[in-house]
């Protein structure tokens, strides 16, 4: 059960929350096709598309929440979930693909259940491997929490990994 | 920054100060230097500038180019000589302020040398000796033993007070023995011995002769046009974009020209799309100007999806300017008063400076209502990509635009007739885009002087792989693929053997090391089955596996697929699992009959261009490498598994 200060809390956020997307949809109210940008924004601010915020947006635009899905789900970008406090993105363009990347990624998650298993948060960091981030010159690249490493080896990823997740 | 709107006289102004050499650094700060450090190289030498009494401009600038080097700085001194350096740290950045602007001295193991080099000494005195062993296994001890030479004889003839003896990271020359190069005539000598070092500080450094027998010339093979800017001004300045003839080709068009006359110098420079297709882009111009409309649309297309291409990416953070200007220049040629750019949100550097660029020109009177006095009004938007590789794909593009699904439409009708709410749309990609700012200025029959039969002007690369120098590079079209991996980028990385180059990302090809003298037009890459695309060069060595190669950029497309229609659904996916079991050797000899005919019915029959293209990859590496593909099958079908 929640504490009613809990739940004053969790209502305020929600209205914060409706009070945001509002401004964000009035924002972008007059440009035609802005569903893709004003998702950006949103993503941008939460990490995710929360459902309550499609069908917030639904309403305020006039787009039905089948469209809204229909855009979301269609492009890697947008999220239906939270995002872990940590990313790392491990680019899978040819040339880091080629420049063994594939073993980066195996090695990233091996290290990361490592780390689970000797007592870190469950999911504090979550691994994709992306399209081309065009860092195709310093191959292989990763990308941990926006911060962008190129000619990562095997000792070094470790390394960068750790420092940041201990941050 | 102006408040006020530019008059056309007031820009003009600004183009007088393009020839101002004052002594300047300027730190390469594109993506791709950013991973590597150059924020913290650039903010080292702000505060050891700052610390001590040296005075000197510290700038930011787009790339060079030279990724293999990042992060790159350029220093321009008091004569005009520039100096580059690559793999800066910190320590080298503190350095470069305190012992290379304050003393003139350059640092060891950083010193990039130019592909231009001098054929004679010039009247200047040579202040420099560059040296590097340039062997396949080159060793950093030789080198350092023979820099000790040459200083020893400088010493004997009294020398070493005015030249100073450097270890180079790189002089352009590769696998050709010992080579040094003086400075700044760049007379450069090749294959040395050390018993040649007595002989060359006697006659060349004492008594200025150059040994014919040592010397190598030659000009570098690249020719800046769309990377003219990158690397030499702030791209987060419109002032320093209008110095160097900013704008110029857009008051030219505006003032002197009508749309007409636009779209024949276009003609004239022969110019062709450079987002992979080649088609004329005065011809897309004149189709989508034709049809009967109340508005029109331009688009720049930065959706630069192809795994392994980063040549739009430097343009757009490197002189996001030029590329503005060159859709105002379109918008005007065709009629329209709005144009997007559409860039993928994995750009993000890009996506600001280009907003950045729009803002400044906006509050310049350069977008707007009457631009320069003229009857022109145009505004530009930035839109963004969401990770979709179909994106790319035009009509995918601009139903993104319109916020939709990015599912690809039947064509015709083409968006030149039917585009952008449905209304007549030219998409032009950045490269085209900023080329067409260049021809502007200086004229169609200028730019069409370049390159080699119906492919004129230059095209940009982003050389990758298994290649020593990953870098940009900028190429007159027309010249071999193998000079541009051999002689620019140094060949092979750790001198292993090319087994082959891939042009055009998921939907090119390979073209094979024996078919390297190939010159690169839109027409021979796609007589070896390849394609020219948007300027992936990805090198592979005797290691890497074709099939699995094949593998990678038909798993890329299939991931990519929007799954409108079956050939591209359905036939990439069965096309996967066959890959697959090939490359896990349980492969027989009738799946390679398979594999064929679902690429030619995914060629024929997919709706876009993704799908159509999708199986090159496959068909080119069975094409060129059938053996690698034999051997993978298993033993009973005849091959070794």
């Amino acid at each position: 059960m929640r504490t009613d200060t809990e739940l004053d809390n969790l209502l305020d956020w929600v209205e914060g929350m409706r009070k945001r997307v509002r401004e964000i949809a009035q924002e972008w109210e007059s440009e035609e096709g802005n569903l893709i940008m004003i998702l950006h924004a949103i993503e941008n601010e939460l990490g995710y598309v929360p459902r309550g915020v499609a069908n917030e947006l639904s309403q305020e635009l006039g787009v039905p929440m089948a469209r809204i899905y229909e855009v979301i789900t269609f492009y890697h970008y947008f999220r239906l979930a939270p995002r872990s406090k940590h990313t790392v993105k491990v680019c899978m363009g040819t040339a880091c693909y080629l420049k063994g990347a594939n073993a980066l990624l195996e090695e990233i998650e091996q290290q990361l259940e490592l780390r689970e298993a000797t007592g870190a948060q469950k999911g504090e960091c979550s691994v994709e491997s992306v399209r081309c981030i065009g860092c195709c010159g310093m191959a292989p690249a990763i990308v941990l929490d926006d911060e962008t490493h190129g000619r990562v080896c095997l000792k070094a990823m470790k390394e960068i990994l750790k420092q940041q997740l201990e941050k | 920054m102006s408040t006020t709107p530019l008059t056309a006289s007031a820009l003009a102004a600004h183009w007088d100060g393009s020839a101002d050499p004052h002594p300047d650094i300027r730190v390469c700060m594109d993506t791709g230097g950013i991973a590597a450090g150059a924020r913290d190289v650039y903010q080292a030498m702000l505060d050891t500038r700052d610390e001590s009494d040296v005075k000197i401009d510290i700038q930011r600038t787009g790339s060079l180019g030279l990724s293999y080097a990042d992060p790159v700085v350029i220093s321009r001194d008091t004569a005009g000589q520039t100096i580059i350096f690559g793999a800066m740290n910190v320590d080298a950045a503190r350095l470069l302020i305190e012992d290379h602007v304050r003393n003139g001295n350059l640092l060891e193991d950083h010193v990039i040398a130019s592909h231009e080099r001098g054929a004679d000494f010039g009247d200047k005195p040579q202040t420099a000796i560059l040296v590097k062993d340039t062997s396949a296994k080159a060793d950093k001890d030789r080198t350092a033993h023979v820099q000790k030479l040459i200083r020893e004889e400088l010493t004997f003839h009294e020398l070493h007070e005015r030249i100073k003896v450097y270890r180079a990271l790189d002089l352009g020359l590769y696998e050709k023995g010992l080579c040094l190069q003086f400075l700044p005539s760049r007379i450069t000598y090749a294959g040395l011995s050390e018993e040649d070092i007595p002989r060359i500080i006697e006659e060349s450094a004492r008594s200025s002769q150059v040994l014919k027998d040592l010397l190598v010339t030659g000009r570098d093979l690249q020719e800046r046009i769309v990377l003219r800017n990158s690397g030499h001004i702030d791209p987060e300045e419109l002032d320093s974009y209008l110095r160097t003839g900013g704008y110029r080709g857009l008051h030219r068009a505006l003032l002197e020209m009508s749309p007409e006359d636009v779209i024949q110098e276009m003609k004239t420079s022969g110019l062709r799309g450079r987002g992979g297709a080649g088609f004329p882009t005065w011809q897309k111009w004149q189709l989508t100007r034709e049809p009967e409309a109340d508005r029109r649309f331009v688009i720049c297309n930065g959706d630069e999806g192809d795994p392994g291409a980063f040549m739009d990416r430097s343009i757009l953070e490197g002189d996001p300017h030029a590329v503005l200007e060159g859709l105002m220049i379109s918008a005007y040629a065709i009629g329209a008063d709005t144009g997007f750019f559409y860039i993928r949100a994995e750009y993000p550097l890009a996506v600001e400076r280009i907003q950045r660029a729009i803002d400044q020109a906006r509050a310049a009177g350069l977008l707007g209502k009457n631009i320069l006095g003229s009857n022109f009004s145009f505004d530009a938007k930035v839109r963004l990509g969401a990770g979709a590789f179909v994106c790319g794909e035009e009509t995918a593009l601009i139903a993104s635009i319109e916020g939709k699904r990015g599912s690809p439409e039947p064509r015709p009708p083409y968006p030149s007739v039917k585009g952008l709410w449905d209304k007549p749309t030219s998409i032009n990609n950045v490269e085209t885009l900023a080329a067409v700012a260049a021809i502007m200025d200086r004229g169609g029959a200028w730019y069409g002087e370049f390159g080699s039969g119906k492919s004129r002007g230059t095209k940009v690369f982003a050389v990758t792989g298994k290649v020593r120098n990953p870098q940009l590079v900028e190429v007159p079209m027309g010249i071999p693929i193998r000079a541009v991996i051999e002689e620019i980028c140094g060949g092979a990385d750790s001198g292993a053997r090319i087994k082959a180059v891939q042009t055009g990302g998921p939907s090119g090809g390979v073209i094979p090391r024996d078919k390297m003298n190939t010159p690169i037009t839109y027409e021979s890459l796609q007589e070896l089955g390849s394609i020219m695309g948007s300027g992936g060069l990805l090198v592979m060595d005797e290691s890497d596996s074709m099939v699995n190669v094949a593998k990678f950029y038909l798993g890329f497309c299939v991931d990519e697929s929007c799954g409108k229609c079956a050939p591209c659904r359905i036939g990439g996916f069965q096309l996967l699992r066959l890959l697959e079991k090939i490359d896990d050797g349980k492969g027989k000899s009738e799946d390679l009959d398979t594999i064929r005919d679902i690429c030619h019915c995914m060629r024929t029959a997919s709706l876009c261009g993704l799908g159509q293209t999708a199986p090159n990859p496959v068909l080119s590496t069975l094409n060129y490498f059938k053996d690698e593909y034999l051997a993978c099958l298993t033993a009973d079908a005849g091959g070794k598994k």
